[in-house]
């Protein structure tokens, strides 16, 4: 029987909206590690979530490189997903990954934390838009 | 709703309210449905003086019956209520909107027990020695279970859950809706409110089939279902069809599904110590009565 850490509730019901959403979409756990990703992003990554599993959120983009138009790393202070992980707090940022297939694609992303409670974070989505 | 009559002698027409004692005296209440009428006669008739009433939501037919808790009557009585918090009001200025003119009418704040009103913890809790878990599930507004463990045994109380909104069978079971609460437990006393072909017209209502709450039964472990809250049109020839029809669908070796009962005890393993948890289901949504062992 597994015996990971059960999630929280709103975890479970985000995992089930990203499931039946066609916008590519990460949820994170508060410990910033990776927790599901949705057949569209798998679209995108070109990697299913099952052959990628629970690993931290910084190590699985590092893969794409993150990168601005200029072609300069985009620092984690400019990441989404990190901005929503460290400051709890919405934000959007455009940049340039290259994706599984090899291709530099722009795109624009949203992360945002996700609150039980006013006080209780359980941990963020992150939303890829393609431009 | 509470349906008393004669469709339903058999399992009772009460809505939700289980008493769960512990060895060393201590009384837990499930919530506060019509059920909680008998037992708090019952609990003045024992001389309870200090009672842990723990509510699941704050759905109407978990909490009708606590104007008519005789223990709440009684100043020399102590209620802790614990449930969980809304985003907006707490636990008792919900409470209190029943308890109160026009519904009701004296004010929660004459009641003449001493009465606290605490939001369940969001970790583990220890209760006069027995370890009290509490998490969110699958149901339409803020609704937790109880996991109550003592000395080795335990007992999970899921009355109002939809879990395969989410997902069961196919899921691990760290994703499992309410896992920390039934995962593993000697006894699980959980929703199964409809036949499958109701529950296909009923998706997304908040309450389970009966297949459904065998499968989280089996998914998470579970030694033990007690099949609960049952559905208002259904009589007792009817349950009894459910029941069949959960019995049909458990493992041989697991242990048969039952069906709550008012008036039913169900008595947990003993575990190392000196403390065993004792669960009484009580009747149609039922009321579990409690009885030290």
């Amino acid at each position: 029987m597994d015996r990971r850490r059960p999630k929280h509730l709103v975890l479970i019901l985000a995992r089930e909206f990203a499931s039946n959403l066609a916008t590519p979409t990460l949820i994170v756990d508060e410990e910033g590690r990776l927790i599901f990703f949705n057949d569209a992003a798998e679209a995108l990554f070109g990697r299913s979530y099952a052959e990628v599993g629970e690993v931290p959120i910084d190590e699985f983009t590092a893969g794409f490189k993150p990168r601005t138009k200029e072609s300069q790393p985009l620092p984690p202070e400019r990441r989404p997903a990190r901005i929503a992980l460290d400051e709890r707090r919405a934000a959007h940022e455009r940049f340039m990954i290259t994706s599984a297939d090899g291709v530099d694609r722009e795109i624009s992303v949203t992360g945002f934390p996700l609150f039980a409670h006013a006080d209780e974070f359980v941990g963020i989505m992150t939303i890829f838009w393609r431009e | 709703m509470a349906t008393p009559g004669p469709s339903t002698v058999i399992c009772g027409g009460n809505t939700s309210c289980v008493e769960v004692s512990l060895d060393n005296g201590s009384v837990i209440v499930l919530d506060a449905g019509t059920g909680i009428r008998d037992l708090g006669e019952e609990l003045v008739e024992r001389g309870t003086r200090r009672i842990h009433l723990f509510l699941t939501h704050l759905h109407l037919d978990h909490v009708e019956g606590l104007r008519f808790f005789a223990p709440l009557w009684d100043g020399q009585v102590r209620v802790d209520v614990w449930g969980p918090p809304s985003t907006v009001l707490s636990l008792e200025e919900t409470i209190a909107r029943t308890f109160s003119p026009p519904l009701f009418p004296i004010d929660l704040g004459d009641v003449p027990a001493q009465v606290t009103f605490r939001d369940v913890p969001r970790e583990p809790w220890t209760v006069d020695g027995a370890l009290v878990t509490a998490a969110l599930v699958v149901h339409p507004g803020p609704t937790v279970g109880y996991r109550i463990e003592a000395d080795g045994s335990s007992i999970a109380y899921l009355p109002d859950h939809e879990p395969a909104l989410t997902g069961i069978e196919e899921r691990s079971s760290d994703w499992i809706s309410g896992a920390a609460i039934a995962q593993g437990v000697d006894v699980l006393l959980h929703d199964a409110q409809y036949f499958e072909e109701e529950y296909d017209q009923r998706i997304g209502w908040g309450h389970s089939s009966v297949s459904d709450a065998v499968a989280y039964a089996q998914a998470l472990g579970v030694r033990r279902i007690v099949l609960f809250h049952h559905e208002p049109h259904h009589s007792d020839e009817i349950l009894s069809g459910l029941e069949d029809r959960a019995q049909a669908l458990v493992r041989p070796d697991e242990d048969r599904a039952a069906l709550a009962r008012e008036g039913m005890v169900v008595e947990l393993p003993r575990g190392i110590g000196e403390t065993s948890l004792v669960a009484g289901a009580v009747r149609r949504h039922s009321r579990c009565f409690a009885k030290p062992s």
